[in-house]
């Protein structure tokens, strides 16, 4: 069985096949695959009786559920308007230049995915970004220089 | 009982039930709310907020289809207060919707062409946003046009979709101001799951939806001098064009469209009853040919219930949705196509035509023969068995361009050979026709009795109940159907494919025992088809329905099998139902679908 077949049939075990069961899959599998794609939707779908545009339709509402490839760490940077005034274009630019992307590419290694959220309610500490799941906040360029090579040396050692 | 309350509409006392929303009870005051995003067959969804309306004692505005009345409420539906906003909301539509009205096919029939004609929308404050979107027009399908440009989001056809057919092709995805109604993955329509029965396209309130239209191909058809152009008309048509042309709903204008089509240009006008009579000869021998395998012999091969397929919409629906149940599907063509493909070959003979020189059009209330036409089994005549599929609208449009003055044309019969029908063939276009029809025939066939129902009229069937059920008891057959003595033949019907999916959940989990099921696509059937006129709602429906009846009531012929031509083409060229030219010719086979 293919093993995104097998996460979502677990991931329905866990948590039901009603159609209110669906987000937290959903999020089950942006977890395990960083994105939703056609191919996970439609599994989904078939698991919940569902219709597949119902999936698309709701995985394309919610800013976190991804539905094009993403890399294995996903950037998210604060684009809300005290970011802005804090320098988020500096650090966004310093994003850009250190790994040759723009926002909403993502690396040719497939290991870095560059985006913009919306709010992240740490306005008190902008500019702040996430890095997967991790939330770094009161940045500069030569912060998040620092921040993106451990990243980047991890990513090394794991390679090794 | 339900309570009855006091309101005031512009000062006007009056008395509604509890829970009435506003806009019903401005409507039952005779005061006429604007309104998009509402529609009677729907669930209600205060998305496009025109219906707004001023309650006293309350500083915001209320949306009048999405509020309910309450006890001593004192509404206001056009204070200044208002008008001003109803204009602003009408125009901030406006500044998302491609206004290119005079290149549109809904110029003219568009509710917000209507609502900014009325509001007189002369400037245009807000800045224009069709520019800077990157929109997608949709023609892949055969039969649908999905233009984002002019969608307003009002998700009517998400409805549509979900609702009344159960399909949900269309959804909304995305938010802010990237929401569209889009579907899966925003695939072309005719590559996902889609019925194209064209609910949408009657139910959208602007140009967003259309049907793929072919008038122009059927107006060079008609001057090509080197063809020969013959057109049948569905029996829902006649109950409908009327609408198009300045009469009410309901209206019977049989005679009048033959004039019409004769006026047009057409060499040939001809039923598609005839075959509608056809169908039932072939479709209810074979109903019992399955009984007898069944029942006598035992057959696993053979599956029962037999289900209709004159629905195109309702083939692709149980293609898509239901694909190991496709053995239940009687293998007998439409009568759209059953015409097509009689009408390059009998008619092409009889006629002493040149069937390539032949180019047959059809006029359906239908979006979805359009793809029925297009599919590639549909060629058994040796060519394209249907060319050109046109709506009833489409029909209109083109009696409207020849200038025809509608309402003053005579009554003119159809042509010959192909042209005569009883009422059974005219009841197709309601639902339970097919099933009415079929019993009248198939229950003579069997005991050489009439039917015994009141003047013929299987009233169980009738009607806009979603799932109707019936049984006929079968009693002193004919010898050679002894095996049916004392059999209970149990029907069911259904209409609107999300009555069609009980249907068949009920057939796969084994709790119904039907023997036959009439399934038609679109709410009402064939009356209420995506082709038919806008706006078509549940009044209309019924209208239209009482028209089927009365014109059904009105022929001297009411049973399929009595009917002359049909005796004719049995005794010069088919030989008998289900022979082996009526299989080659007057049937198909269908293909299974993906579901996702």
């Amino acid at each position: 069985m293919n093993p995104v077949s097998e996460l979502i049939k677990n991931l329905a075990d866990q948590h039901g096949r009603n159609r209110h069961n669906l987000l937290p899959i959903l999020q089950g599998v942006v977890e395990q695959e960083k994105y939703l794609s056609e191919f996970s939707m439609i599994e989904i779908a078939r698991e919940l009786d569902l219709p597949a545009s119902e999936v698309f339709g709701t995985a394309t509402f919610y800013s976190f559920l991804e539905y094009k490839k993403m890399g294995k760490y996903i950037i998210r940077i604060c684009k809300t308007i005290t970011c802005s005034m804090k320098g988020k274009n500096q650090i966004l630019m310093a994003i850009e230049d250190m790994l040759k992307i723009h926002v909403g590419e993502t690396t040719p290694d497939g290991n870095f995915s560059l985006l913009q959220t919306n709010c992240l309610g740490f306005c008190h500490k902008a500019p702040a970004m996430l890095v997967n799941n991790e939330v770094y906040t009161d940045l500069t360029p030569e912060k998040v220089r620092e921040i993106l090579s451990s990243y980047l040396k991890k990513q090394k050692e794991e390679m090794v | 009982m339900t309570k009855i309350i006091k309101i005031s509409i512009n000062g006007i006392p009056i008395e509604v039930e509890q829970g009435t929303t506003i806009l019903d009870a401005a409507r039952q005051a005779g005061v006429i709310i604007p309104s998009l995003c509402y529609h009677k067959d729907l669930c209600i969804a205060g998305n496009c907020r025109v219906c707004v309306v001023e309650i006293a004692g309350q500083k915001r505005l209320a949306a009048a289809c999405a509020t309910p009345c309450e006890e001593e409420m004192e509404i206001l539906t056009n204070s200044l207060n208002v008008l001003h906003s109803r204009k602003q909301i009408i125009e901030l539509l406006l500044s998302e919707h491609n206004a290119d009205c005079t290149s549109c096919f809904k110029n003219g029939s568009c509710e917000l062409q209507k609502l900014a004609s009325d509001y007189k929308i002369l400037k245009q404050d807000f800045i224009r946003l069709v520019p800077f979107k990157n929109y997608t027009i949709d023609k892949f399908s055969p039969s649908i046009i999905k233009d984002d440009s002019k969608c307003i989001r009002c998700q009517r056809c998400v409805r549509t979709c979900a609702e009344l057919q159960g399909i949900n092709a269309l959804t909304v995805a995305y938010k802010g101001d990237q929401m569209k109604i889009t579907t899966f993955f925003e695939k072309p329509i005719n590559d996902v799951v889609c019925s194209t029965c064209g609910q949408c396209i009657n139910h959208c309130p602007t140009g967003a939806l259309v049907e793929k239209n072919y008038i122009e191909k059927v107006w060079d058809a008609i001057a090509d001098k080197s063809k020969h152009v013959v057109v049948q008309t569905a029996p829902a048509v006649r109950v409908g064009l009327g609408e198009e042309l300045g009469f009410g709903p309901g209206e019977r204008v049989t005679g009048k469209m033959v004039t019409a089509l004769k006026r047009l240009g057409f060499d040939a006008v001809m039923d598609t009853d005839f075959t509608a009579d056809l169908t039932i000869m072939e479709e209810g021998t074979e109903l019992l040919m399955r009984l007898k395998s069944v029942l006598v012999d035992h057959d696993p091969k053979v599956k029962l219930p037999m289900a209709t397929s004159c629905s195109p919409g309702w083939i692709k629906y149980i293609e898509h949705l239901f694909p190991d149940y496709l053995d239940h599907l009687s293998t007998c063509k439409s009568p759209q196509q059953m015409f097509g493909a009689l009408a390059k070959t009998y008619y092409a003979k009889a006629r002493n035509l040149d069937p390539e020189k032949i180019i047959s059009v059809s006029i359906m209330p239908c979006t979805a023969k359009k793809f029925e036409a297009a599919r590639p089994e549909m060629h058994d005549s040796g060519y394209r068995d249907v060319d050109y599929v046109l709506t009833t609208r489409e029909l209109a449009i083109m009696i409207k361009q020849a200038g025809l003055d509608f309402m003053k044309l005579d009554d003119t019969h159809f042509d010959r050979l192909m042209g005569e029908s009883t009422g059974a063939g005219v009841i197709f276009g309601a639902t339970g026709g097919v099933m009415e029809a079929a019993l009248r025939t198939v229950y003579e066939l069997v005991t050489g009795r009439e039917i015994p129902f009141e003047n013929l009229n299987i009233t169980p069937v009738r009607g806009m109940e979603g799932v109707k059920e019936a049984s006929v008891k079968i009693e002193n057959p004919l010898k050679e159907w002894a095996f049916l003595d004392g059999v209970e033949l149990k029907c069911a019907v259904a209409h609107g494919l999300v009555n069609a999916h009980k249907v068949m959940e009920s057939i796969r989990s084994g709790k119904a025992e039907y023997h036959f099921v009439e399934i038609m696509a679109c709410p009402g059937g064939c009356l209420g088809g995506g082709g038919q006129p806008i706006p078509t709602s549940p009044e209309i429906r019924k209208k239209r329905a009482e028209a089927i009846y009365a014109e059904d009531e009105g022929m001297p012929l009411r049973k399929s099998h009595q009917n002359p031509e049909i005796i004719k083409i049995y005794k010069d060229f088919l030989d008998h139902p289900l022979s082996e030219k009526s299989h080659h010719l007057l049937h198909t086979h269908y293909v299974p679908r993906e579901r996702f």
